[in-house]
Order: C-alpha cells, then structure tokens, then sequence
C-alpha cells in the first residue's frame, strides 16, 4: 500500500525544455483539422506579427499532459484508468514554434468517492525567459481505485 | 450565432490525435482495453472534442490566436465505432458581449447522438470589430 495520495496535494513537478517544433504544430493543427494558415505557413504567421507558427488553443495541453503524466505516476494511477473530467486554459500569448517551455504542474486535489479518484491539477506554462505562456488546469478522474 | 457544424470523428482521426499529442492511452485505440475499463468501446480523445469546440471558437474569431480563454466540463463520452463513419459531433456557439478587457464570450456546444458532451463549454476571444 503506498501513502495516502491526500498527502500529496500541494506537490509540484517542474518539466523544463519542451521545444515546440514547427513539425509538431502542423501535425497537430492537421489532428484537429485546423486550416489556419498561422499554424502552417511561416510566412503567413510573420505577416500577422508572429516571430513562427502558431500552435492552437489546445496544443498546450501537449507540454502539459506531460508533467500530468509524472504528477499520476506519482499517484500509482495508470494512464488507462484515466478520464478527463475538465480541463480549462488561459493563454498569456499563442504558443509558437521555437519556444522552449517549462511546464510547472501542481496538485490542488484530491478527493476519492466510489472507487473513483478525483484529481486536481493547476499548471504554469512559461517560456525560456520565464515570461508567462499559458496558465492551465485539469481535473482527472482515475477508475479503479483500491480495487 | 455560431452555425452548427458536424465533425465526423473516425477511427483514423483518432490514431491521428494520438499521434499528434503524445496520447496514447489504450481507451482511445483499443475495444478489448475500453471494455476492460467499463466504457462502451473506444472513445474519442476529450481533448479533440475540445479543440473542435475550440475551432468553432477561432474561426469565429478570426483565428487559432485570438482564443485567450477555453474551458469545459467533459460530461459524455463520444463513442467512435469502428467503421467508415465514425462519431459525429456538433459544435455551435452562441458569443455574448464584449466584456471589460475587450474580449468576447462564447458559449460553445458539442453534441454526439443528440446528448452533451461537453458542459460549462466557454470561450473568451479576440475579435476585431
């Protein structure tokens, strides 16, 4: 039996060097069937005064899920027991190609109900020079809990 | 208004997503995994769901950069069976007025098979007027 998971609200885990790719926006704007020449065409994205491509509202969920994924590994909850409950943004600036992203993710909650774990977790999103990115937060719930 | 439009939702966009955003749990590629974990089969991803919701939002808007704010309530699946037509989803949106720091609100939709699959669904964007 490992320790209670309450005890660990209030943990952070930091995920620095994210480089997001011009590769990765076009794949995921091409997921999405987002046409948005800012998020396919470099000169297109300049011309509107972006220093690259622009990655879409919900691509930072990418940098994101993964310190989520450190932050439940923590919480011994397998990613298959995993559903997302909610999951909300605020973006200070688009994410663009050639930012470097530190990922700060901290858990806020903790709540287990009908073997059902309810997960909170706030994350902090910011660029190479620590300017604010993106502010995000998830709730997760996790099945299968003491089963 | 936002005019409603269906995305049909297929096996394929799936393996896409997964791809794409590095989410590879097994409840979105694989039947005998899903049904281990109560769920009626394969479902789509919550996170394409939200980023059709949120291109209902953007094209509005006029773009990917003008959505400042995006949130939901995930409160249904969206089963994806494993043929040539897959799930459709229909998003809409309804903006309201432009608030104090110049943004506009979005109600936004996102139905499957008649039911919500997303609640609580807003947006606050960017809009030149």
């Amino acid at each position: 039996m490992t320790a209670d998971p309450d005890t660990l609200v209030g943990q952070s885990v930091v995920l620095p060097g994210y480089e997001v790719s011009r590769g990765a926006i076009r794949e995921f704007a091409a997921a999405i069937g987002e046409t948005s020449p800012l998020c396919h065409d470099v000169d297109a994205a300049r011309a509107a005064g972006y220093v690259d491509l622009v990655a879409p509202p919900t691509f930072a969920f990418v940098p994101a899920s993964r310190a989520l994924a450190q932050m439940t590994d923590l919480l011994h909850a397998p990613l298959r027991n995993q559903l997302h409950g909610e999951q909300g943004f605020t973006h200070h600036r688009p994410i663009t190609a050639g930012d470097v992203l530190t990922t700060t993710a901290m858990l806020t909650k903790v709540r287990s109900s009908g073997g059902r774990m309810i997960v909170g977790i706030d994350y902090e999103i910011t660029d190479e020079a620590g300017g604010p990115v993106t502010t995000a937060r998830s709730t997760i719930v996790v099945s299968g809990v003491g089963q | 208004m936002i005019e409603e439009r269906t995305f049909r939702v297929r096996r394929e966009d799936l393996v896409r997503y997964a791809g794409a955003s590095g989410d590879f749990n097994p409840i979105h590629y694989s039947d005998h995994v899903a049904t281990e974990m109560g769920l009626p089969g394969v479902i789509a991803h919550g996170m394409l769901t939200m980023a059709l919701a949120g291109r209902a939002a953007s094209e509005w808007a006029g773009g990917p950069d003008r959505v400042v704010e995006l949130s939901v309530r995930f409160t249904a699946m969206v089963p994806v069976p494993d043929d040539d037509d897959g799930a459709a989803v229909v998003v809409g949106g309804t903006p309201g007025e432009t608030d104090e720091d110049g943004l506009v609100p979005v109600a936004l939709t996102a139905t499957c098979a008649g039911e919500h699959v997303l609640g609580r669904a807003v947006a606050r964007v960017r809009r030149d007027a």
